[in-house]
């Protein structure tokens, strides 16, 4: 027991020590009262709740994923850009359109940066953004229905990375091209890329209380990778920053030529002159092709608008509407303190990070205190307006968050930790391990004027034998820290879907008492929709049905249909008639070339079934539903083309 | 197993006071709020004297002459939001609900609307219609206002 427990300081010791040691052994092993103490700190009584929600990316799976901290419990997993047969969003017909782009139905995306709405600096709890990097749009999720309620496309744009990052009181989503293009589209040798692919800034307006958003300008900037962003608040507000790398413009293995320069950029947008520009008739008219989809709560079902021509601005006819702050070595986060003073740039291959002065950087304007210009736009000196270093934190600063009580806390990617340092006196005053491979970093409300400075969620990218192992693919993982004291304390591992980039925290009790219970039968407009069993029914017309259907515990009505022939489609519309929390219904209709559909209580949705062969076929409900679950199941008749079966419909006795 | 047989004995037991007297039962109030457990509930309920109000927001009701708008408002109710699982004159998914304003309370049936899950947990009548019929009783997020009304209904109903 000594021994182990030697062993275990000595371990402790050296990850102290060398804080970069991602030995691949597990060094976190606590002594059994520590155990205790964490456990007891995430130990959520059953039927408790959680002190807050957590969102976060799923990377890779398009999706976006609902936690409970300090559990760690996952909640949900909201569909977002990917289709998800479980629940037959981007199957059924109402949400499909969800999924629509210029470039036709994209069924995947990979989801980055998850981002509350604000009021006034803090995140309100009414909705939260997420972009998609691969084909550029940002997503909006209601927060009374975790629902993606729209999805707006990006022009101009080729890889949406620096998004959906948000003002202080959600006037505008930002969308900041990661990989630039030309612009507009067209066949050119890639060598030319320095000076002719563009990067493009955009500000999606979103619409205070609906929350719709609109494309509201572009402005067109010179060909880096825009990484990052977020906006300025209080003394900042009106400010938006980018961080960018790859100024170098290359366009091949930029593994190493993109890290020649000592320093890129962070670009600051003074977007409230934009808005001032825009309104002078500054902006360019230019054709550009993108589609709005739109989740109508009413109708249950989404619609695709499509949009011919962005606004857009050319820095180099709108004086002050952006400047460069040299930030060394490219730039990963930028990451603006709860004051908005301090402008952090974590220069992900630099030894070093640089903080900025937003006091400085607009002395250094007035003074004109420019090292050159750049496609019009002033690149303000380093020194000018630098607020400070901090000083060799670890290796490879990607994110940086705050507590609200003067702490900022990063993530070092390649020292694989968590870096906690004094804003003003730039001093390291702690840090911890992460296990393994630290990317981005989540304080609840820690990105913005009024952080929850409880908890700090770590998400890392490897987690080699910190789990059962599951064959060559293994979870990445999130980390719970307890920040409330002076030291970092690790509270718990647990498992993350996808690859989460980036995540929000808020308290529960911003989003729980408006959780949305049922939609109301009465206010659904559908246009196929039976809101009483005395409306289901089936019509015919040509080689299409309709098949108006009820559900509710456990019957469907018509659950016996004939008079379908072969060739015929087959458009199931079910309606549940359940009012109360917690009673979807699930169809599923067998051979069909989809997934199911899952309806909540009151809402309608369809299947497409075609009708392929002559026989009689099963369907049912597949979301347990009641004791009489198993029994919820129905036939319809498939007859020869021409046959004179008449249509009937019937449940119970035949009507 | 010990649990399972008190169990037993209450579901025989509710089962015995909803076949001898439709309407009786237990009075549950704000005072005496139903207790989780069935045992020392039913206990309860055989002490207390009175027709079974049911469990829930509604306490008492007073009765006037019927309104003839209220019950036509309801049978509009009844038939949206009812009539996937009730006829009035026949058993369908629940029971037939003709005479039901002769075998419960007025109070009963509000409840029996407005807050089926607690009744059909709690309440000896509605425990023992859940065991025969197996089906849940929905809650179809109805207000008050409505539940009265479909009230009215019935009461109409039974009348002729």
């Amino acid at each position: 027991m000594i021994s182990l427990q030697k062993l275990i300081l000595g371990i402790g010791a050296v990850a102290f020590l060398a804080s970069c040691g991602n030995s691949g052994k597990s060094s976190s092993k606590m002594t059994a009262s520590t155990n205790a103490s964490a456990a007891e700190q995430v130990y959520v009584p059953p039927g408790q709740h959680d002190e807050f929600y957590a969102f976060m990316s799923g990377g890779f799976s398009g999706q976006l994923t609902v936690y409970g901290l300090p559990s760690g419990r996952l909640f949900r997993r909201i569909p977002v850009f990917s289709q998800d047969a479980e629940r037959g969003y981007g199957y059924d017909e109402e949400t499909s359109p969800m999924l629509m782009t210029s470039e036709g139905f994209v069924p995947w995306d990979d989801s980055h940066h998850p981002e509350l709405s604000q009021t006034d600096g803090v995140p309100d709890g009414k909705f939260i953004f997420i972009n998609g990097n691969n084909t550029p749009r940002i997503a909006k999720i209601d927060l009374t229905t975790f629902e993606t309620t729209e999805i707006i496309e990006i022009p101009n744009s080729g890889g949406n990375h620096s998004s959906p990052f948000t003002t202080e009181n959600s006037e505008y989503v930002v969308a900041g091209t990661r990989f630039s293009v030309p612009v507009p589209q067209r066949d050119m040798p890639i060598s030319e890329y320095k000076g002719n692919f563009k990067g493009n800034l955009t500000f999606i307006s979103v619409e205070k209380e609906t929350g719709d958003m609109e494309l509201a300008f572009q402005i067109l900037v010179p060909g880096f990778d825009y990484d990052l962003a977020h906006s300025g608040k209080g003394k900042s507000h009106g400010w938006m920053f980018f961080s960018s790398y790859n100024t170098e413009e290359a366009y091949t293995k930029l593994e190493a030529t993109a890290s020649q320069n000592d320093k890129d950029f962070i670009a600051a947008v003074n977007w409230k002159l934009a808005e001032q520009y825009m309104a002078e008739g500054k902006g360019h008219e230019m054709a550009a092709s993108y589609l709005n989809n739109e989740m109508d709560h009413h109708t249950h079902s989404a619609t695709s608008t499509k949009h011919d021509k962005v606004m857009v601005l050319h820095p180099d006819e709108c004086p002050g509407l952006i400047y460069y702050l040299p930030t060394p070595k490219s730039p990963h986060g930028v990451d603006v303190d709860p004051t908005g003073e301090y402008i952090v740039g974590n220069g992900k291959l630099s030894s070093d990070m640089s903080v900025h002065s937003f006091t400085k950087m607009l002395a250094a304007i007035e003074a004109k205190d420019f090292e050159k210009t750049i496609e019009g736009i002033p690149v303000l000196t380093y020194e000018s307006v630098l607020a400070g270093v901090v000083e060799r934190p670890g290796l490879g600063p990607l994110h940086t968050e705050f507590d609200g009580k003067g702490y900022a806390y990063t993530s070092f990617f390649i020292s694989s930790e968590v870096v906690k340092w004094k804003l003003g006196t730039w001093e390291i005053v702690d840090r911890i391990p992460s296990y393994y491979s630290i990317g981005h970093l989540m304080i609840p409300g820690g990105d913005s004027k009024k952080p929850w400075g409880k908890y700090l969620v770590s998400l890392n990218k490897i987690t080699k034998d910190r789990y059962l192992p599951t064959g060559p693919e293994l979870a990445h993982s999130a980390q719970l820290y307890d920040i409330s004291g002076d030291k970092m304390k690790l509270l718990l591992d647990f498992p993350t879907d996808g690859e989460p980039h980036y995540a929000q925290g808020i308290p529960a009790e911003l989003i729980k008492p408006n959780s949305r219970r049922i939609y109301k039968l009465d206010e659904n407009e559908h246009p196929y929709a039976a809101i009483s069993e005395d409306e289901a029914r089936v019509e015919k017309s040509g080689n299409e049905v309709h098949v108006y259907m009820t559900s509710i515990r456990s019957h469907f009505k018509p659950d016996n249909i004939e008079g379908v022939e072969v060739g015929d489609i087959v458009y199931f519309h079910v309606t549940n008639l359940e009012q109360d929390w917690d009673t979807p219904h699930g169809f599923a209709m067998y051979g069909a070339n989809t997934s199911e559909i899952l309806v909540m209580p009151g809402a309608t949705k369809t299947m497409r079934w075609e009708a392929k062969r002559v026989g009689v076929f099963p369907f049912y409900c597949t979301d347990f539903c009641s004791a009489l679950h198993q029994e919820m199941q129905g036939y319809i008749r498939v007859s020869p083309k021409g046959s004179s079966v008449p249509l009937k419909f019937w449940t119970g006795e035949q009507e | 197993m010990a649990h399972s047989l008190k169990l037993l004995k209450y579901v025989a037991s509710a089962m015995v006071i909803a076949f001898l007297s439709a309407c009786g039962g237990s009075e549950a109030t704000e005072d005496s709020p139903a207790s989780d457990d069935p045992i020392s509930y039913t206990k309860k309920a055989e002490e207390a004297k009175g027709p079974n109000k049911g469990i829930g927001p509604i306490k008492t009701i007073e009765l006037a002459a019927l309104n003839d708008d209220l019950a036509i408002e309801g049978e509009a109710l009844f038939n949206k939001m009812c009539t996937a699982c009730h006829k009035m004159d026949a058993r369908h998914v629940g029971p037939g609900l003709a005479d039901v304003t002769n075998r419960r309370t007025p109070e009963w049936i509000m409840n029996m609307i407005l807050n089926p899950d607690e009744m059909t947990k709690k309440d000896p009548d509605a425990y023992a219609l859940i065991a025969e019929y197996i089906a849940p009783m929905a809650n179809q997020s109805l207000t008050e206002e409505q539940s009265r009304a479909i009230l009215e209904y019935f009461r109409k109903y039974d009348s002729q």
